[in-house]
């Protein structure tokens, strides 16, 4: 599908100041768009993958050439000039095809080879092993057994093959409540409270029209209630909100009706639909995307895209959900519509603040194997892996990272992972580059043979273990061992903007010091210098036992400088100034009659003539001292003409008209 | 006046636990023992304002503090709820200065006297004068008369006299005639501020004030140009005329051109903050609608102006080698915020402890900041403000946005920044009393209170204060000033509101982690040497 390789002399615009441009050649490649700078010493380079592209746009050409615009679903924007049009032409056709696959066997993941044997990628699919998670929850047990009626996909084909149910529950009655379940997603265990005997059941919404119902249904929940002793009744809890599980009414579906089941409390939480979803990302993202805005402008922004309050609703249902669990000890039931969106997002998120062990790293990715992967969430559909109905696409699993973030950001030290990790689990969904997030269901993967095909994220993921681990996580400490407490108050200000995610490829908006990074450095040195010490000791004690047979003793010398500390990563140092003078685009510049070129000269020997050798290298790397002789024309003819304005008291310096 | 006496029972915050006990109104405390050993304690200058109701048999009384905690009393007995509540209210507004609590405050293991050494602006200059020769110490203002704003001495260029000094601060608003703010070797400029110029309708010259400016460019770095940031907008500099004062005319000040950054001040900063402390009170608000009110409060939109006008300033000073001059109107307020938080970029030595103390005390308290007068009330007084503008708050807010954002780079960490709020409102010490370094000496502040600093740098104070990250960072902070950039300071304005806990536990483990590298270090065998080599 390519139509050509390789374009030259293309400029990769800076989005942060759009007078900054690298100048460099673009690849395409069957997998990747590659863009490669020509600076010799640098070359540095941008990749990116075809499944991660969102949108190409080709806006009009201008006097330097034909500028592409690229979103991407990981929330890099890249403005590519092309000289020629018909270059761009091309580039632009290539790239819509190459980003629309129509086959599973086109995406990446079939092609990338991470150089290991069959057995490590035997190995790499077996490190999230959900047999071991429900024998971890406690399971099977006097009230819970692993049903097969789901073997080979016979009842439900977006459910997995096996999977826990109520001991009382019948096969004939799981068959007979999935007849009266959309999609036949009959009420299954998603997580089982070992403390109190609770559980989180999962499903979809029940065909009960106006009026319908199901006597196996009505035993299926009631064998749910059964499951938990100490309890009169269940939650079932409808994630919609009231008015949509209503209109589901007329088209033969609804929710549950407290007069026919006995001993349930029915429940709205209103979390919106995936298309509410998507708009309101697109309106976030928009508010990301203008250059410059101003605090009203980004706040109101944020709020009329409702991001936030769709994240506090997730976040609620939750929250209640592990208080029904963990505080009543009741037992819940979730569903929504087809119980594979927003049922997902909840479920896991009652769960993390449940389960500790879900706080881990092992057990976050057990959590998603579990709660998405199994349990049917259609990541192909709804990360538009391949080419498919737009409508289907939803950001559905980001705003579940989002919440694990909000959460990370509220218990700094309850989770053993870093927000790092969070972002890269997010990449990966859409990336296509490991097996473990294709197709909409575990029957389809396994059709697929995607783990004699596909690498495992997980296992590429645990290897790199040490760039994903949060130095601050204290698993010993009572506040954030069991279920984490939220306060009772509605705390609406505690969900933030997650720039780290949504802004991440605009480097200078971000911290520009990390303190993950630097306490994993110190940490691990100190795991060195203890190591160090320890072997040092030992041999300290064998030389003292032969000095003492010797009974010499030597005179003691310092070893100094044997060890020269740390140093934080480089780029935690080098910063640039940025537009700080708002509406105008530089700041002022000396007129061009004095002579910038030699101004600038001078500072640049001021900084190399620096007492402090490390400080006039740093300086050396910021890119500021260049910038002063390209800004400087632009600067001048302003002041020539302000100075020839009318009114002559306005002798207010030059940039402050642009 | 009346003291109360009264059994009652106080809550401390929403989650917090009751205490019972015998409460008691002193001149300058509420006090509430719940059993003989504890002893909880309110300076009542802390209130900010006092509400009270009745019903029945009890009272209850709701403080609203300056450090915007909120405290609620149930007191038995009508009367009795009364009566305390007239006397806090009496004992709370008092404004004389000799007798507030700092001159009767003789805390164990503090020595009266001691820590008031910082003399910066002497200090200071030795600093300057090892970097440079073309400034001078100058005592012209020895006994308050030219400026009763500036501290004795302040450092000005060493070729302009005493003589010129004294006549161009006569065509400055209240004496504030342009001193040295900061000296940055690195590109051998100044950072200077002032007040306005008085130029009047009729637009005043003053042949001094033109030369003291010309004599700063000619010290600097040959052929550096100069920048006057005027925190007001270009038109409200304009109106400033009509009522006397104005700003530097180009053609006056050959070298020097003119930026307008208008910052707010004054009573609708005032008003941006008593909304946003509103906001953040309010729990029972519908959930949907925080984030325009936060924009409603526009208080993140001052930070940002705040922000960009200091790195515009550094910017001009480090990247373009250009001498600055900031002002407003009187040169007391959003000047000083300029002037600061320039500094803090720029010069790694005011992010260190003690550096950012001293910068405090020369650029906020010895320059003439009327904290007195700014700080008389908080976000909850429903008196019509006069005075009141939380522009120290603003700078505090700000110095956390830079060390969110460089988190390695400030020694200090939000501890420090929340303690300068609270002793900027209501303190036992005496530093930020009074409005001016005259009013200081008038009512030997210094001889007769203890200082803040000399209790902020006791070891056990130290350790609550410290950043365990820090690492100096040689460079000038760059901070971003997009919105997406900064962030509601909640270890302020939701202190007393959300959990405590988990930033502690957090704060607890980064300790922990830089500690025992510390003592590894430390414990590194020193006998190793001694090891024959095999």
């Amino acid at each position: 599908h390519l139509k050509l390789r390789q374009v030259e002399n293309v400029r990769l615009v800076d989005r942060a100041s759009s007078k900054k441009a690298v100048l460099g050649t673009l690849y395409l490649t069957a997998t990747h768009v590659i863009f490669v700078e020509n600076t010799p010493d640098t070359r540095k380079e941008t990749w990116i993958l075809h499944s991660q592209i969102s949108t190409i746009e080709k806006q009009a050409t201008t006097a330097t050439g034909c500028p592409l615009l690229i979103r991407c679903k990981d929330f890099q924007i890249v403005q590519l000039v092309i000289p020629q049009e018909r270059d761009c032409h091309d580039v632009y056709v290539s790239l819509i095809r190459l980003t629309r696959p129509v086959k599973y066997e086109e995406l990446y993941c079939f092609s990338f080879n991470p150089k290991l044997d069959k057995e490590e990628r035997e190995q790499g699919w077996m490190l999230v092993d959900l047999g071991e998670e429900y024998k971890r929850m406690g399971l099977p047990n006097n009230y819970w057994q692993l049903s097969d009626v789901n073997r080979d996909y016979r009842v439900c084909d977006s459910y997995p093959s096996e999977l826990y149910v109520p001991k009382s529950a019948t096969a004939h009655l799981i068959v007979g409540s999935s007849k009266f379940r959309s999609r036949r997603r009959f009420p299954a265990l998603c997580y089982y409270y070992k403390d109190n005997h609770a559980s989180i059941c999962r499903s979809s919404q029940p065909l009960s029209g106006f009026s319908a119902r199901c006597l196996e249904d009505e035993q299926m929940l009631q064998a749910i209630r059964k499951a938990n002793p100490g309890s009169d009744f269940i939650y079932v809890v409808d994630t919609r909100p009231k008015l949509n599980a209503m209109a589901n009414r007329a088209a033969g579906k609804g929710y549950e009706n407290e007069d026919n089941y006995s001993n349930i409390k029915f429940q709205f939480i209103g979390i919106e639909n995936i298309h509410v979803m998507r708009n309101s990302l697109q309106k976030m993202l928009e508010v990301c995307e203008l250059k410059s805005p101003s605090m009203s402008d980004f706040l109101w922004g944020l709020e009329n895209s409702g991001w936030l309050r769709h994240i506090k609703a997730i976040m609620d249902a939750g929250i209640f959900i592990a208080k029904a669990v963990s505080e009543e000890g009741i037992s819940v039931l979730v569903h929504c519509s087809d119980g594979w969106d927003r049922t997902a997002q909840v479920c896991s998120v009652a769960s993390l603040l449940l389960d500790p062990h879900y706080r881990t790293l092992k057990g976050f990715m057990i959590l998603i194997e579990k709660d998405w992967i199994s349990f049917g969430h259609k990541f192909n559909h709804r990360y538009g892996n391949l080419d498919g109905d737009p409508k289907e696409i939803s950001p559905v699993a980001d705003q579940f990272i989002e919440c694990v973030w909000q959460l990370m950001e509220q218990f700094p030290c309850a989770f053993e992972f870093n927000e790092r990790f969070l972002i890269h689990v997010q990449h990966h969904i859409y990336s296509c580059q490991f097996g473990n997030f294709l197709c909409n269901s575990q029957k389809e993967r396994e059709e697929l043979r995607i783990q004699e095909r596909t690498y495992s994220l997980w296992a590429h993921l645990w290897k790199n273990r040490a760039d994903y681990l949060n130095p601050l996580f204290r698993a010993d400490h009572s506040q954030t061992q069991g279920t984490l407490h939220l306060p009772a108050t509605p705390c609406n200000f505690m969900y933030k903007f997650w720039s780290g995610m949504y802004n991440r490829f605009e480097k200078g908006m971000q911290p520009r010091q990390s303190v993950t990074d630097y306490l994993m450095a110190v940490k691990e040195e100190t795991q060195q210098l203890e190591e160090e010490l320890e072997t040092l000791e030992e041999r300290l004690e064998k030389i003292q036992k032969v000095q003492l047979n010797r009974t010499e003793v030597k005179s003691k010398q310092s070893e100094p400088g044997r060890h020269s500390g740390f140093s934080t990563s480089d780029n935690s140092m080098a910063n640039t100034p940025q537009d700080y003078s708002g509406n105008m685009r530089s700041f002022p510049s000396r007129s061009p009659s004095q002579g910038d070129e030699d101004s600038a000269l001078i500072l640049t020997q001021d900084n190399l003539k620096s007492s402090d050798p490390e400080l006039s290298a740093n300086s050396d790397q910021e890119s500021g001292v260049e910038d002063l002789s390209c800004r400087s024309p632009s600067g001048g003819e302003r002041a020539t003409s302000e100075d020839s304005s009318k009114d002559r008291d306005s002798d207010e310096a030059v940039f402050l008209t642009a | 006046m009346r003291t109360g006496r009264a059994q009652a029972e106080l809550l401390l915050g929403p989650e917090a636990p009751r205490l019972r006990g015998t409460l008691c109104v002193t001149g300058h405390h509420l006090l509430l023992s719940p059993g003989p050993q504890d002893l909880w304690l309110l300076l009542l200058r802390n209130v900010d304002s006092i509400e009270k109701r009745v019903a029945g048999e009890s009272g209850t009384i709701t403080l609203r503090c300056k450090d915007l905690r909120v405290l609620q009393l149930d007191i038995e007995g009508v009367e009795a709820t009364l009566d305390i509540a007239r006397s806090i209210e009496a004992l709370s507004s008092l404004e004389s200065v000799i007798t507030s609590f700092p001159f009767f405050y003789r805390p164990k293991g503090l020595r009266l006297g001691d820590a008031w050494h910082f003399h910066p602006p002497e200090s200071y200059y030795k600093r300057v004068a090892r970097e440079t020769k073309a400034w001078r110490l100058s005592e012209v203002n020895e006994n308050f008369s030219l400026c009763p704003s500036y501290p004795r001495a302040v450092i000005v260029p060493r070729a302009v006299d005493d003589k010129a000094l004294a006549l161009s601060a006569r065509f400055r608003q209240g004496g504030r005639f342009p001193v040295l703010s900061y000296h940055h070797a690195r590109s051998g400029t100044v950072l200077l501020r002032s007040s306005q110029p008085l130029t009047g309708p009729q637009k005043r010259r003053c042949a001094e004030d033109e030369e003291l400016l010309r004599a700063v460019l000619a010290g600097a770095r040959p052929g550096a140009q100069g920048f006057v940031v005027d925190t007001r907008s270009a038109q409200a500099a304009k109106q400033a005329r009509m009522a006397g004062g104005g700003t530097e005319a180009k053609a006056a000040y050959p070298g020097w051109k003119r930026l307008h950054r208008p910052l707010e001040r004054g009573r609708p900063l005032q008003e941006s903050f008593v909304r946003l402390v509103e906001a953040c009170g309010d729990l029972e608000q519908s959930t949907d609608h925080w984030l325009s009110r936060l924009e409603g409060c526009s208080w993140l939109a001052h930070v940002k102006e705040a922000l960009s006008t200091a790195c515009l300033t550094a910017q001009g000073m480090e990247r373009e080698g250009a001498c600055i001059l900031v002002h407003g109107a009187e040169g007391t307020d959003s000047t000083l915020l300029v002037t600061s938080l320039a500094q803090l970029i720029l010069d790694p030595l005011s992010r260190t402890m003690v550096g950012f103390q001293e910068l405090v005390e020369r650029e906020w308290i010895q320059a003439g900041h009327p904290f007195q007068l700014r700080c008389a009330h908080s976000a909850f007084s429903h008196a019509r403000p006069k005075h009141e503008a939380p522009t120290f708050l603003l700078f505090l807010d700000c110095v956390w946005q830079l060390g969110r954002q460089f988190p390695l780079s400030l020694e200090f960490g939000e501890a420090l920044l929340l303690a300068l709020f609270e002793h900027a409102y209501a303190s036992p010490f005496g530093t930020f009393l009074c409005n001016s370094e005259k009013e200081r000496c008038l009512c030997e502040v210094r001889s007769q209170t203890h200082s803040l600093w000399s209790r902020l740098n006791q070891p056990k104070e130290q350790r609550k204060l410290r950043n365990p990250l820090y690492v100096l960072n040689p460079l000038a902070l760059w901070p971003s000033v997009e919105p997406q950039s900064l962030q509601l300071w909640q270890g302020l304005f939701l202190r007393w509101t959300r959990p405590p806990e988990p930033p502690e536990v957090a704060w607890e483990k980064v300790w922990q982690i830089v500690t025992e590298k510390r003592k590894t270090d430390d414990s590194q065998p020193t006998a190793s040497a001694s090891e024959p080599q095999p």
